[in-house]
């Protein structure tokens, strides 16, 4: 396919490069200390925080591959922004940033120290340094890739263009400018993809015009009629749904184990609420994220359905089917010149600022947390500021470089849920036993942690040379989840009941039994964490039964 | 206040959308004049007749722009 962009679409998309470099242009002098650079001085209000917790995990993946993946599995998907992502959002917020920001960590690996010891500290830093670069590839690999497709830029100058931007933005503005363009990308993606889902319900003939048309299509293609338009429905066995999984690793891989190890311990998205203002911005962080996260279905999982449900669009997939051209057709069809240029500019925010998620979680992880620690301890703070704007430079080329390696993937769902399956579900157990068992030791949690990696890569080389079997790519990583946690926990703790444990004093603002939360009572009810969390909890119970 | 360093991010957010809803105004306001017959796309049909859909979503971006920006602007007088 051929998108035709006018001057005006070309001139919408010049203004927002024009205002995210402007923006950090405006904040580069107030970027003095490393605080500011790495943790916007700690005091932007929850409502910002709360948008760019959503909008850093709005990337590629989530926007364009999320339609695509409607477009190829059907409604089931709604599962990784429902069940595999608002618990999760709720259980960090009233559970786990009273500890991450009451113990002034600078990052999460810091937190590992203050909790458990110098070693596991290094290792978590480690395998998230080269997490994050293996990922900050994929938006560049996906605009590189859309650019070509629609607009025939070549691969590598679209790639530089974009990294070119990202590093600047970021250089100028630190983790404020990037937090600053995730907000405004949030909204240019609400108000830039609304209308398609509109016009697209509409075209298709509302939600039963929808249901209808799915159901054709499930049934020409040789499926149970509900195959496609079912959340809950299908899960019954793995062979029953095009996900290829059932409701146990659904349930325990990816609503409980993948789920709350990325949202509760990674770096990227939890430095967003470090960012704010105190501790009842911190808090409030995402559980705000979480009430609009769980509406954005509605924007890309919508449309996807949409795009294979409708006769006017669902030819231009072509054959084989290509299904992450689900949106770029989507903005074909529906979008006139100048809305048009809307919306390519929201794909394009959506892309950098996944990518500048990536890089400013890398850039203070490594100086915090490797550089500071282990290589040059000691320096004057403008000295670690300037390592943090060198650190954001090689992110940007190794962002460069591994959207190559992309290229040799041919789903990137399955390749970010791999990574997230090896270095984030072992995370998740340390995590846990340390923030509610006050006995866990730090020999327990390095090793456990250590052990959980290495037993989720085991799990992956096995599936990759097909000693071990699942139904689908997706099930294999939902279980190598599961296998890398319970490894990771059982290690845990056999390790620290065969060691000595922390004074309980040592302890206190780290572990939950141990740290009074006066501040709660004063709230009325309705301000009080754990009630806003219930209220999005019963929110998203009832959509889950609406689609069920 | 939603700002670090002065910047309150209402006032890009209000600018922005501000600049954009003019343009799309302007866009579809021309588009509307040409006429709509011809349009593949981007067309609503309303009880009066075609409507543009530049023109509605135009309208849209420009008030939510100026609700941005004078959000920022009453922050801003704040003590």
């Amino acid at each position: 396919m051929e998108m035709h962009l006018g001057l005006v679409d070309y001139s919408i998309i010049a203004i927002y490069f024009a205002f995210v470099l402007g923006i950090g242009f405006w904040l580069r002098s107030h970027m003095k200390t490393s605080e500011d650079f790495f943790l916007s001085g700690r005091s932007i209000p929850g409502w910002v925080t709360g948008l760019a917790f959503m909008s850093a995990n709005l990337g590629a993946l989530e926007v364009l591959g999320y339609a695509a993946n409607a477009a190829k599995y059907g409604a089931v998907v709604t599962h990784f922004y429902w069940l595999g992502a608002i618990p999760a959002m709720c259980f960090v917020g009233v559970f786990m940033m009273p500890f991450y920001y009451g113990s002034k960590a600078r990052s999460v690996p810091e937190f590992l120290r203050l909790r458990y010891d110098e070693k596991t500290r290094t290792l978590n830093a480690g395998g998230f340094a080269i997490l994050t670069l293996l990922v900050s590839g994929i938006d560049l690999y996906a605009m590189a890739l859309l650019f070509q497709q629609l607009l025939h830029w070549p691969f590598f100058a679209s790639v530089v263009a974009s990294a070119t931007v990202v590093a600047a933005y970021i250089l100028l503005g630190g983790l404020t400018s990037s937090i600053y363009n995730e907000v405004l990308q949030f909204f240019l993606i609400v108000f830039g993809f609304l209308p398609m889902t509109i016009l697209g319900l509409k075209a298709v003939g509302g939600f039963l015009g929808l249901n209808s048309s799915l159901e054709s299509v499930a049934v020409s293609a040789g499926h149970p009629a509900g195959f496609y338009d079912h959340v809950w429905a299908n899960l019954g066995h793995a062979s029953n749904n095009p996900l290829g999984v059932n409701w146990i690793e659904m349930t325990l891989g990816l609503g409980f184990v993948l789920s709350f190890g990325y949202w509760c311990t990674d770096f990227l998205v939890v430095q967003r609420a470090l960012a704010a203002k105190d501790m009842a911005a911190a808090e409030r962080t995402p559980l705000i994220a979480a009430v609009p996260k769980m509406f954005f279905p509605a924007l890309v999982i919508l449309p996807g359905l949409v795009a294979i449900g409708f006769p006017e669009v669902s030819p231009g997939f072509g054959t084989p089917p290509n299904f992450n051209l689900a949106l770029p057709l989507m903005l074909q069809r529906f979008y006139p010149s100048g809305l048009l240029g809307i919306g390519m500019t929201a794909l394009l925010a959506s892309f950098m600022s996944g990518m500048a998620g990536n890089v400013t979680a890398f850039n203070t992880v490594w100086t915090y947390d490797i550089y500071q620690t282990h290589i040059n301890p000691g320096k004057p703070d403008r000295h670690y500021l300037m390592m943090g704007r060198v650190a954001t430079i090689v992110a940007v080329v190794a962002g460069v470089l591994t959207a190559f390696i992309v290229l040799h993937f041919n789903n990137l769902m399955d390749y970010l849920q791999a990574l997230f399956s090896i270095f984030n579900a072992p995370l998740f157990a340390t995590f846990l036993l340390g923030m509610f068992w006050k006995r866990t030791t730090g020999h327990g949690a390095f090793w456990g942690l250590l052990c959980g990696l290495v037993g989720s890569t085991s799990h992956y080389v096995l599936y990759r040379t097909d000693v071990i079997r699942y139904y689908s790519p997706m099930g294999a990583n939902f279980f190598q989840a599961m296998w890398a946690f319970g490894i990771g926990l059982v290690v845990t703790v056999v390790v620290t009941l065969m060691t000595k444990p922390r004074p309980e004093s040592e302890l206190v603002g780290l572990v939950y039994s141990l740290t009074p939360r006066p501040e709660l009572a004063r709230l009325p009810w309705y301000q009080r964490p754990g009630m806003i969390a219930l209220g999005v909890l019963g929110l998203c119970l009832i959509l889950n039964i609406i689609f069920w | 206040m939603a700002a670090i360093g002065s910047l309150d991010i209402r006032w890009p957010i209000g600018f922005i959308f501000t600049i954009y809803g003019v343009i799309l105004l302007v866009f579809g306001g021309l588009g509307q004049l040409r006429g709509l017959a011809d349009m593949e796309h981007g067309v609503v049909e309303l009880p009066g007749g075609l409507l543009n859909v530049d023109l509605i979503w135009g309208g849209g971006f420009l008030v939510f722009g100026l609700l941005m920006a004078w959000m920022a602007r009453r922050a801003s007088r704040q003590p």
